[in-house]
């Protein structure tokens, strides 16, 4: 055991006396939490909609009037007149509208004749995401149009009326359980992948070899480093990045124990899956290449950063193998949910056996020569 | 176990990486006490020969026995009798002198008590206990090498393994880091082998010498003896002006001489019994035939030119130019 610990000891004292590595591997998911955060997942406002009106009855003044109080109440558009719709097609497509509304000529006529009277919408869908909320809010304004001035006395419409279960989560608290998850995995990149290849080309194991050590003392002895690293660096993630999101629930003694627990699970296993890929591995290239492709195959399909239920078949299957989902989904369900332990059991638990069997792994396929 | 005369016997080891055999089957026996020097070209196979009886490569065929313990059977055994210093400086930069000492105490399981009087000699002994608590970063080279050799006594071994001990380092940190050596192997009863590409070093250190060349051993004997294998006792090294084709032949026909190897550049190395009278001869015939001489020096044979004389070559070809550099003809081996 004191073998084991000597080696635990070496990488704190280096850990610890030349932080800035370990800083860098903190500061990139901070970064990202505050970037991603505030860049996605806002709502569109005072997006630029042109109306074009041929009409210009009483029918095509209710449309102005509805814009006028989107425009002063959600500001989701607001509106330009323009006077033929070739301008204003024009105008979307050189980027100064990103959408325009028609209203075709014997608007309000057809409308009281009840002819099937149409609105024509013109949107820029090569941002999908602005044209599909503007979109959306022209839908709900022409369902509102066709509300019948006079209200039926028994409303025989289907309503769905929503709940929500948590209050209100933006895009940052969303992010937050990925960064955390994050910024653990950088650290074992940084501090159990790299460094521990480096150390093999520079001959420090040679060094170790030539002692009594044994294979899984010395194993045992960088998982354990690398994850104590990785599990400082969850924790001051969890902190910090609570504070920048603005959640409470780090205040809460029963959730900073179910955080310590998650935290624990995903270093360890997180580090032993690195330490199978490297056990084989001399070149110190090696790793710094993985580093990217590894990030993005776990990190993004891990439901970090967009929805699971988006995603197409096979990438849905990569998402169910994937411990980053896991962490993520865990982190999720304390810091968002406060959903109790039950809730996170099922992450711990898949996280502790993934780690376990990829340390026997590691520790068969490590050689005990040079 | 079995039974054994020294403190390292090898016998008939052979090491195969696939179809290259990197040691074709070496026997040797250092003693105990003993200061034991293996010289080689680069790539001649003593590093696989020290990695093998240092227990990390797995052996091909043959035995080795560090300190009676059989290296293949029981390799923690002969781990926890042995100090290795490898060639690469491996102490970690960031630790002070005397964390890296115990972090490797450490790791042979040094009992605490043991551990800091270990520590504690074992700095006053390379002269670094002024700077126990300095991180190794500050160090110079030499004193970084001290701390390596510290390093690989803290388990007080009987036998220690040192590649290249001083690659690198200016020539008084050399001769600093020999006196520690001497003086550790003197107070700790250290049976020590080391390989050098140094031929002073060797012959300043060492009590026999092994030269190692296609993993073979070509040469074994005392540093004295193998200077004597060699034919002629002096070497004169002269560079003529512009000196015609046959001058080596010429050279040759001097009387005592037992060899000669042109070096390019009019530069002539002449192998004699007899120095003095060589010298003169040699001078002679430059001024009869009117070849000015540029320079010339008449030296005792080194182990360099006892290297020469067993493996063909330089011991460190890879450091000359090639350009520079003539490879040896066949006939210039007496």
């Amino acid at each position: 055991m004191i073998r084991m610990f000597a080696i635990v000891e070496r990488e704190l004292r280096k850990f610890f006396r030349s932080p800035a590595l370990m800083l860098t591997a903190m500061i990139f998911p901070l970064i990202q939490l505050v970037i991603l955060g505030n860049a996605f997942g806002g709502k569109i406002t005072e997006a630029r909609v042109g109306v074009v009106d041929y009409d210009g009855g009483p029918q095509a003044l209710r449309v102005h009037e509805a814009f006028a109080s989107v425009a002063a109440n959600i500001r989701t558009f607001k509106t330009l007149r323009y006077s033929s719709d070739k301008a204003a097609q024009e105008a979307v497509r050189a980027g100064r509208l990103d959408a325009a509304v028609i209203i075709p000529p014997q608007f309000s006529r057809r409308v009281l004749a009840g002819e099937n009277p149409s609105l024509g919408l013109l949107v820029d869908n090569s941002d999908q995401f602005l044209s599909g909320s503007v979109e959306a809010e022209m839908q709900s304004l022409t369902d509102a149009l066709n509300q019948p001035q006079v209200q039926q006395r028994v409303v025989n419409n289907i309503a769905m009326e929503i709940v929500e279960l948590y209050p209100y989560v933006d895009y940052m608290k969303f992010l937050l359980p990925g960064s955390i998850t994050l910024a653990m995995f950088v650290s074992v990149m940084i501090g159990g992948g790299m460094l521990y290849i480096d150390d093999k080309a520079r001959g420090v194991h040679e060094g170790f070899l030539v002692t009594p050590i044994t294979r899984v003392e010395l194993v045992l002895g960088l998982v354990s480093s690398g994850a104590l690293k990785a599990m400082l660096a969850g924790m001051v993630l969890t902190l910090l990045g609570s504070l920048i999101a603005g959640l409470g629930v780090i205040f809460q003694p029963g959730a900073l124990i179910q955080l310590a627990l998650m935290i624990f699970a995903t270093s360890f296993a997180f580090n032993a899956m690195m330490f199978l890929m490297m056990v084989r591995v001399e070149d110190p290239l090696v790793p710094r290449a993985m580093f990217g492709i590894l990030n993005t195959l776990l990190y993004f399909p891990s439901g970090a950063v967009y929805p699971i239920a988006a995603f197409p078949p096979w990438l849905r299957l990569l998402a169910r193998v994937d411990p980053f989902t896991y962490a993520v989904h865990g982190f999720k369900s304390v810091l968002l949910k406060e959903a109790g332990f039950q809730a996170m059991l099922p992450d711990l638990l898949f996280l502790l056996a993934i780690g376990s069997i990829a340390l026997v792994l590691a520790t068969r396929l490590f050689k005990r020569t040079l | 176990m079995s039974e054994q005369t020294g403190a390292i016997r090898v016998e008939n080891i052979v090491k195969r990486f696939g179809d290259f055999e990197a040691v074709k089957g070496i026997t040797l026996d250092v003693k105990p006490g003993e200061t034991f020097g293996l010289l080689g070209p680069n790539g001649a196979g003593k590093s696989t020969l020290i990695r093998m009886m240092t227990t990390l490569i797995p052996i091909t065929s043959g035995r080795a026995f560090i300190d009676g313990n059989d290296v293949d059977a029981d390799p923690d055994a002969v781990r926890r009798c042995m100090g290795v210093i490898p060639q690469a400086l491996t102490s970690d930069i960031n630790l002070t002198v005397e964390e890296n000492l115990s972090i490797y105490a450490k790791l042979y399981s040094v009992p605490r008590a043991e551990r800091r009087k270990n520590i504690d000699e074992l700095l006053e002994a390379v002269d670094l206990t002024k700077w126990r608590d300095a991180e190794t970063k500050t160090l110079s080279g030499g004193m970084r090498r001290r701390l390596e050799i510290a390093r690989g006594l803290v388990h007080n071994p009987r036998i220690f393994f040192l590649d290249e001990p001083t690659t690198g380092l200016d020539p008084v940190s050399r001769v600093a880091v020999w006196e520690m050596l001497n003086t550790l192997k003197a107070r700790r009863q250290l049976t020590v082998l080391l390989t050098t590409h140094y031929m002073d070093e060797a012959d300043r250190l060492c009590d026999r010498i092994a030269i190692v060349d296609h993993g073979t051993l070509v040469a074994l004997d005392t540093p004295a003896n193998l200077k004597q294998s060699v034919p002629g006792n002096n070497v004169i090294e002269a560079q003529f002006q512009d000196p015609p084709g046959d001058w080596a032949e010429r050279l040759g026909a001097l009387a005592e001489v037992t060899s000669v190897q042109a070096e390019g550049s009019g530069m002539f190395r002449v192998l004699t019994g007899n120095g003095s009278r060589t010298t003169t001869e040699l001078v002679e015939m430059a001024v009869h035939a009117g070849i000015a001489i540029r320079t010339l020096s008449v030296q005792n044979t080194t182990l360099d030119d006892v290297f020469v004389h067993y493996t063909g070559r330089q011991l460190r070809d890879d450091l000359v130019k090639p350009e520079a550099y003539t490879l040896p003809t066949p006939g210039m081996r007496p």
